[in-house]
């Protein structure tokens, strides 16, 4: 049944002659989808950066290190990623602790290891250990997980969760807790759990909010009522939802969008770049740039789907998830059904670090893929 | 691969996560479109004023003596303004402003988004300034008004403020005329201000009008530098002269010392007050003339009819009326009185008239009401009604005490007896054609007085008045001041009215000098040389031919 899935010529070759693609590792659609929307990202950036070559050339350089990132992830095989997974996670943690006690602080946040070189954020790698944990935990057990399993991924999640809200980085923690959430959930978990849990997380919000820094209490309230503050917390969230709605269907023209270019629309080419896709290609544009996006994801999942063991199926599946739902928060917040948080629009807006983890992940996927190819041969 | 149930819910939550986004899409982009476009619009869109125009004011001839200039006010935005070190040493060299000054400017976490920093900019300096691309700092273009007569005329034409708006003097008076309408012109702003593209101009700024006085600069000058001259010399505290044109109530000049130049407003003092208007003094003997005018009008008397001033004192009810330095005049006639300036000859022509007929005449001369000039802050002077009642009272205003005037009113005054009796609105607008006059005395009646003052010129106490090649008519007066406890007997006000050539009067002379100390302080001697310095220069000026054949 498997085998009407492939080209008859290959079968018809008695050789074991995969393409070259898969040779290298490199699974295509998913290629074609992650370059497309990289060479839509240049397009909008242009635009949004008030046509700064400068910035794009930089942007530009961010492309070609996160490629080749996700050409040299895709080399290495699910087998030896899980049998690594244990040591990455140690290793995240440590880096964690370390950002804390050394971390460069910027903008209010100490989220920075100063490497000389360059400066990196170690929550990115968790962004990967932590569901390459989960899935490497429930990989060698019997499913669907019983409680006690699920209170050890619980364990597992608490402790990078809690040092990076620490940081703080509530955007990146919330990323964290759905990917290792996605791993419990396609893990094949129970509903009474699953319904335990959403109740669990009804109850710890009160708790939860006084966690919270002042600033991100005010996110929130901001977030239920703009007009509180119109000119400051609310002032993202009006503008970018006049940046879109007065670009209607058709949009007022690629470079010609007012709002960001007068410099009313705040980030408008980092957090709040999609603003600037709707004021200037309209509802049209921002709908053919989700379709990319969900292009993307659903190659993941058929990845996930079609993964031999466990271990990759569950990795694969969290990473597409956690890939959906940066560009859904993303542009939740930008067109307001959403609280700001800082969470940019994957392989679009303009910066590397984020970009980087994202391409990262999408060469562990094309990993799997790719040696499941290979192995099946 | 078994795809559970599990999987096809994962793909449900994504479809209606990616339809949630679609429909919010669709929400703002087609049904809220209407009201974020006109949110953006009124966060872009602004309506700035463009500044209009101020006439210029010019005098008679054509000479500018106020013009707006096109500046640079330098503005800006707190918030978004910080300059480093070396731009804040360069604004306060460029600007000669303190760099603390400037830096204080400063405020990122402020809530202002507007500050001045510096105005009245010249284009090249903004330009300099403007090379220097410093963030948050913006221009704006304004007029500023410049007075090339400087601290000559500063008095008579005021100030405008910051805004152009007339604070003072004729620019106040004439702001509705001078000033223009700014016009209105939709821009779009980014959100640091800055002004990125001009949609419309809604309304187009309207220009003031020109104001051509009835004021030659010339005639300022000369009076100015006269005073300027005069007052260190009788160690004088202040003076002022007018000069009127007594055909058609023009005021050909009005000085007052000492002054302030206008263009440099931030050296301001006490000396704004133009005198000439605001300052009230007693006339003393340059009152007589009306009292004279009076006993003529009456029909009692001539310029012949003798008066005995015998014993050259007199007294009224328990006060006792002496002649100026005690002298005897004996008999006199009428006109003998005014030329020697005889108190109790005077005092007996007013006494033997009905009381209320010199307050009648004075009124219709004009004292005790503002003269019409328009000019902001006149005053009307102390002319009471009751006062005349009294025989004591009426007997000191016959001679000019007891009632006060501003040197304004005196020199309309003059002008009627110059004029022919005839009174003419005075103003300070050039006027071709005389607006309509009014006859107060009869032309016999003036003349009379006129050939008085011209005999009190040449033989009386005005000789230093004289003018050589012209007939020149005119009377002296001295007071004392008036200190916080009635008067002051250690100051004078020393005044001579004067009217030239006399044949046929085109100008009417005030000259006032307020605080004079020490032994030479009588109108004859103090403002009298003033009066004969200036009106010789103005008859030159205006080429009025001399009417003095005696003189060769």
């Amino acid at each position: 049944m498997i085998q009407l899935e492939f080209p008859t010529e290959k079968k018809q070759s008695g050789d074991f002659a995969p393409p070259l693609s898969v040779r290298f590792h490199v699974d295509l659609p998913l290629l074609y989808g992650i370059l497309m929307l990289l060479g839509a990202g240049l397009f909008i950036l242009y635009s949004a950066d008030n046509q700064s070559l400068a910035l794009l050339f930089r942007q530009c350089i961010w492309m070609s290190i996160a490629l080749t990132i996700m050409f040299i992830f895709a080399q290495i095989s699910p087998k030896r990623y899980r049998q690594m997974t244990p040591w990455i996670f140690i290793l995240g943690i440590l880096l964690l602790a370390a950002v804390l006690v050394v971390g460069h602080t910027g903008k209010g946040a100490q989220r920075w290891l100063n490497l000389g070189l360059f400066k990196f954020q170690p929550s990115e790698i968790m962004k990967l250990a932590a569901p390459m944990a989960l899935a490497w935990y429930f990989d060698k057990r019997r499913l669907p997980p019983t409680f006690p399993m699920l209170m050890v991924c619980a364990i597992i999640l608490v402790a990078p969760v809690a040092l990076i809200i620490k940081q703080p980085d509530l955007g990146t923690a919330l990323v964290i807790v759905f990917a290792g959430v996605c791993v419990i959930l396609l893990a094949g978990i129970k509903w009474r759990y699953v319904i335990g849990l959403a109740v669990i997380a009804a109850a710890s919000a009160p708790v939860l909010w006084h966690f919270l820094h002042d600033y991100q209490q005010q996110r929130v309230l901001t977030f239920l009522n703009p007009g509180l503050d119109p000119l400051g917390d609310g002032y993202h969230i009006i503008q970018s939802k006049i940046a879109i709605g007065s670009g209607g269907v058709f949009g007022k023209g690629y470079l010609e969008g007012t709002q960001s270019h007068l410099r009313f629309l705040p980030e408008h080419a980092t957090d709040f770049i999609f603003a600037v896709v709707g004021e200037e290609l309209g509802l049209i544009g921002g709908v053919i740039l989700i379709a990319m996006l969900m292009y993307v994801v659903l190659r993941g999942l058929y990845i996930s789907t079609q993964a031999p063991d466990t271990f990759s199926r569950l990795l694969a599946g969290s990473l597409s998830l956690t890939f959906f739902l940066s560009f859904f928060v993303n542009i939740g917040m930008v067109t307001g059904i959403l609280p700001v948080v800082g969470v940019p629009l994957p392989l679009i807006s303009y910066g590397g670090s984020s970009m980087l983890t994202m391409m990262a992940g999408f060469g562990i996927v094309m990993s799997i893929q790719t040696h499941r190819e290979l192995l099946f041969k | 691969m078994r795809r559970d149930w599990r999987f096809y819910a994962v793909l449900a939550l994504l479809i209606a996560g990616t339809a949630v986004l679609v429909f919010r899409m669709i929400s703002l982009s087609v049904l809220d479109r209407n009201f974020l476009v006109k949110e953006g619009e009124a966060r872009s869109i602004r309506t700035i004023d463009i500044p209009a125009y101020r006439g210029m004011i010019i005098d008679r001839n054509g000479v500018p003596m106020a013009v707006s200039a096109l500046v640079n006010a330098i503005w800006v935005n707190p918030k978004i303004f910080s300059p480093d070190e070396k731009e804040l040493n360069e604004l306060s060299t460029i600007l000669h402003i303190p760099a603390e000054k400037i830096a204080q400017k400063s405020e990122p976490g402020g809530k202002r988004s507007f500050a001045y920093i510096a105005r009245g900019i010249s284009p090249e300096t903004a330009e300099e300034i403007n090379a220097m691309k410093i963030r948050g700092l913006h221009f704006q273009k304004e007029y500023r008004r410049f007075y090339p007569s400087a601290d000559v005329s500063a008095q008579l034409l005021g100030v405008t403020n910051i805004d152009d708006q007339g604070q003072e003097g004729l620019e106040l008076a004439f702001n509705d005329w001078l000033k223009g309408v700014p016009g209105k012109r939709q821009v779009i702003k980014n959100r640091l201000g800055q002004i990125i593209s001009s949609l419309d101009v809604i309304r187009e700024p309207q220009e003031g009008r020109d104001l051509q006085l009835s004021i030659d600069s010339r005639l300022q000058h000369l009076a100015y530098d006269a005073l300027l001259e005069a007052l260190p010399k009788y160690n004088a505290e202040s003076g002022s002269i007018v000069i009127l044109n007594p055909k058609t109530g023009e005021i050909l000049s009005m000085v007052n010392a000492p002054s302030y130049n206008p263009n440099h407003r931030e050296k301001q003092n006490s000396h704004h007050r133009n005198r000439a208007v605001t300052d009230l003094f007693e006339p003393g003997s340059t009152m007589k003339p009306f009292s004279i005018l009076n006993g003529l009008a009456s029909g009692k008397y001539t310029p012949k009819t003798m008066i005995d001033t015998n014993p050259g004192w007199m007294k009224i009810g328990k006060y006792t009326i002496t002649e100026a330095g005690n002298k005897n005049y004996g008999v006199t006639t009428v006109s003998g009185i005014l030329q020697k300036s005889s108190n109790i000859g005077t005092v007996k022509v007013t006494l033997s008239l009905p009381p209320k007929s010199l307050w009648q005449l004075l009124t219709y001369m004009g004292f005790g009401e503002k003269t019409g000039s328009g000019f902001p802050g006149e005053r009307t002077g102390v002319l009471i009604e009751e006062r005349f009642n009294r025989p004591t009272e009426l007997a000191t205003m016959a001679y000019g005490y007891g009632l006060s005037v501003t040197a304004l009113q005196l020199a309309q005054a003059y002008a009627i007896l110059a004029g022919h009796g005839e009174k003419h609105p005075v103003t300070f607008v050039k006027t071709d054609q005389p607006e309509s006059s009014k006859q107060i005395v009869s032309k016999e009646l003036a003349e009379q007085i006129l050939s008085m003052l011209k005999e009190a010129a040449e033989d009386g106490g005005g000789t230093k008045a004289k003018i050589p090649g012209y007939q020149v008519g005119g009377k002296t007066g001295t007071a004392y001041m008036l200190g916080p406890n009635g008067y002051d007997k250690s100051r004078y006000t020393s005044s001579f009215v004067g009217i030239a050539p006399l044949s046929d009067p085109q100008l009417v002379c005030v000259v006032v000098i307020h605080g004079v100390k020490g032994t030479v302080h009588y109108g004859s001697q103090v403002s009298a040389p003033i009066f004969a310095k200036v009106i010789s220069s103005a008859l030159r000026y205006l080429n009025i031919p001399p009417d003095d054949l005696s003189y060769q």
